[in-house]
């Protein structure tokens, strides 16, 4: 374990993890769900409220023109944090989901015609996938899916034999919230790119383990949550290169993407504005702020270094139980494990797992077409964050095998 | 044996345990006995689906009381299955209606019973009270 990666001192910084659940130190490994928020993200939306609170956007007094500075502000250090070419690229929503909805929707009703593809693969999150699928059964298009390998890999070369001239885009993940694989997403965009298809990169799982920069790897829309990167729930971004952005119909309508508007016909406002509809969640966005100078205050490679130990750690202790069977395996991999042992079914292992004082979530991980590849009901996953430690990897294995006792 | 009656006895079978292993061990026990369905009702047809777990019931009415069978693919849930089959099975659609499986709580799994939980067992009772208010119509009827 890396001395110089100061875990007493992040974990203090982390209120909730310092509970009992059922009498036990809580174990929270539940990360790829969503993570926990440190005080410094608290105390922003703390601060944000106590000192300016205000709707924000053509104010002239006093505290909206601070509200304002301090949202356009933190657009410029998410530019900085993905490394965007500019802040137009910068959207602020919800969330993965709704920037993954908004692309499809704006880029299918702008590109798609009948008899068009859009390529997207198995292991998708849910919201990386039925807005595709929808989008392209609403168009008239066809939406192909490509398989995986034996040990959780993308299938590159059936990817590859997917692509043709009627491709308008491949829409995949970065990393798998199921299997934690880490695809290969700068070989298939210069791949994609050969042949002028756009790619959508869907970050959620990618931008809390990765150092992303988006002009590196070319990608031209890139969609994440704040709450799956130690910010708040209900604030998310998309990126898009901006030659898209400005192609691209708006998603909603109202507030501050209007520029003018008339009786038969209404001028939408610039980017970004043009994607931000209604009152924008300026909390939210306070407290991406503070997460994200939280990350870059540890380093996204320090992270990624001690996550890749815990990983590791946790790979070689829970394989000495008997009948562990674990789903993705390649040499690629976030800091998650998906498992079964034995016949076990999840919803049994994660309901005394929790009674042992361990989070751990259960079931398909909004993933139902990944399940059915596999033919399996579920799996039980652990994700993992830089807060999390050794000994409570140990917690997991002593749970794992109580679950065995209890169920063989 | 009334519903009030087969509830006491399970409450009493629990009330000995205060360790939550104690019990759960227990609810595991009545999971893993014999399959509480006949196989050829363990279809899509009588399924109900949570996004945890699956769960299948079949009822037949016979002399003014329904006759539950169910099942379930995770033992935790096929244990409290078991329980609420011992407790609504072979009573009168009235009083299948009435119950309030208040029983729940007292022996602390009341957890399991919530919609959010996804394990079908909140969408089990609701179809064994559907299936009551459905035999009570007909009865009425005929």
């Amino acid at each position: 374990m890396n001395p110089s990666f100061p875990i007493e001192k992040i974990r203090s910084d982390f209120p909730i993890l310092h509970q009992q659940v059922y009498k036990r130190p809580l174990v929270y490994f539940d990360n790829a769900a969503s993570t926990q928020k440190p005080r410094q993200v608290i105390d922003a939306i703390d601060h944000y409220y106590e000192h300016d609170n205000c709707n924000i956007h053509r104010g002239v007094h006093y505290l909206s023109v601070k509200a304002t500075e301090a949202y356009e502000e933190t657009r410029k250090e998410v530019r900085e944090f993905i490394n965007a070419g500019s802040t137009n690229e910068i959207i602020f929503t919800k969330g993965a989901t709704e920037s993954l909805n908004l692309v499809a929707s704006s880029f299918g009703r702008r590109y798609l015609r009948s008899g068009d593809e859009v390529i997207s693969t198995i292991m998708e999150h849910h919201s990386n996938f039925v807005p595709w699928q929808q989008i392209c059964l609403e168009r008239g298009a066809r939406f192909r899916v490509a398989g995986i390998r034996e040990n959780g890999a993308l299938n590159l070369d059936e990817l590859k034999s997917m692509i043709s001239e009627k491709t308008r885009l491949i829409a995949l993940t970065h990393v798998s919230n199921v299997l934690g694989t880490i695809n290969p997403v700068k070989e298939i965009i210069e791949l994609a790119h050969a042949y002028q298809i756009p790619v959508l990169i869907d970050g959620a799982q990618g931008v809390s383990h990765l150092q992303v920069d988006v002009q590196d790897m070319d990608c031209d829309f890139y969609c994440f949550s704040g709450h799956k990167m130690y910010a708040p729930m209900g604030v998310g971004v998309l990126y898009g290169k901006e030659k898209f952005l400005e192609e691209l119909p708006p998603y909603q309508l109202g507030g501050e993407m209007i520029k003018d508007v008339y009786i038969d016909h209404t001028v939408f406002n610039e980017l970004p504005f043009k994607f931000e509809a209604g009152t924008p969640n300026v909390e939210g966005v306070m407290g991406l702020r503070a997460a994200i100078r939280y990350l870059k205050e540890l380093g996204m490679n320090n992270i990624a270094v001690y996550e890749a130990d815990l990983l590791k750690y946790a790979e070689q202790k829970l394989s000495l139980v008997e009948g562990m069977r674990f789903y993705g395996s390649g040499p690629d991999k976030a800091s998650l494990i998906s498992f079964q042992v034995g016949d076990i079914h999840p919803y049994d292992a994660g309901t005394i797992m929790d009674k042992m004082g361990i989070a751990v979530r259960t079931g398909h991980h909004c993933a139902m077409p990944l399940m059915d590849y596999l033919k399996i009901p579920g799996t039980v996953r652990a994700s993992f964050a830089f807060y999390n430690t050794e000994e409570e990897i140990d917690r997991l294995y002593e749970a794992i095998l109580m679950v065995i006792k209890m169920f063989k | 044996m009334t519903i009030k009656e087969s509830e006491k006895q399970i409450m009493d079978q629990f009330a000995s345990f205060d360790d939550w292993l104690d019990k759960y061990n227990l609810i595991v026990e009545m999971g893993k006995s014999l399959p509480l369905i006949d196989e050829k009702y363990k279809t899509d047809q009588f399924i109900i689906s949570g996004c945890q777990s699956k769960v299948w019931l079949h009822a037949v009415y016979h002399d003014g009381r329904i006759i539950f069978t169910a099942d379930s693919d995770a033992i935790i849930t096929k244990g409290i299955v078991n329980l609420l089959i011992q407790v609504l099975s072979n009573q009168t659609p009235d009083d299948i209606l009435n119950e309030k499986l208040e029983f729940i709580e007292d022996i602390g799994l009341k957890e399991h019973l919530s919609p959010t939980r996804s394990n079908g067992l909140s969408s089990m009772i609701k179809q064994m009270k559907l299936y009551a208010f459905v035999f009570k119509a007909k009865m009425e009827k005929e």
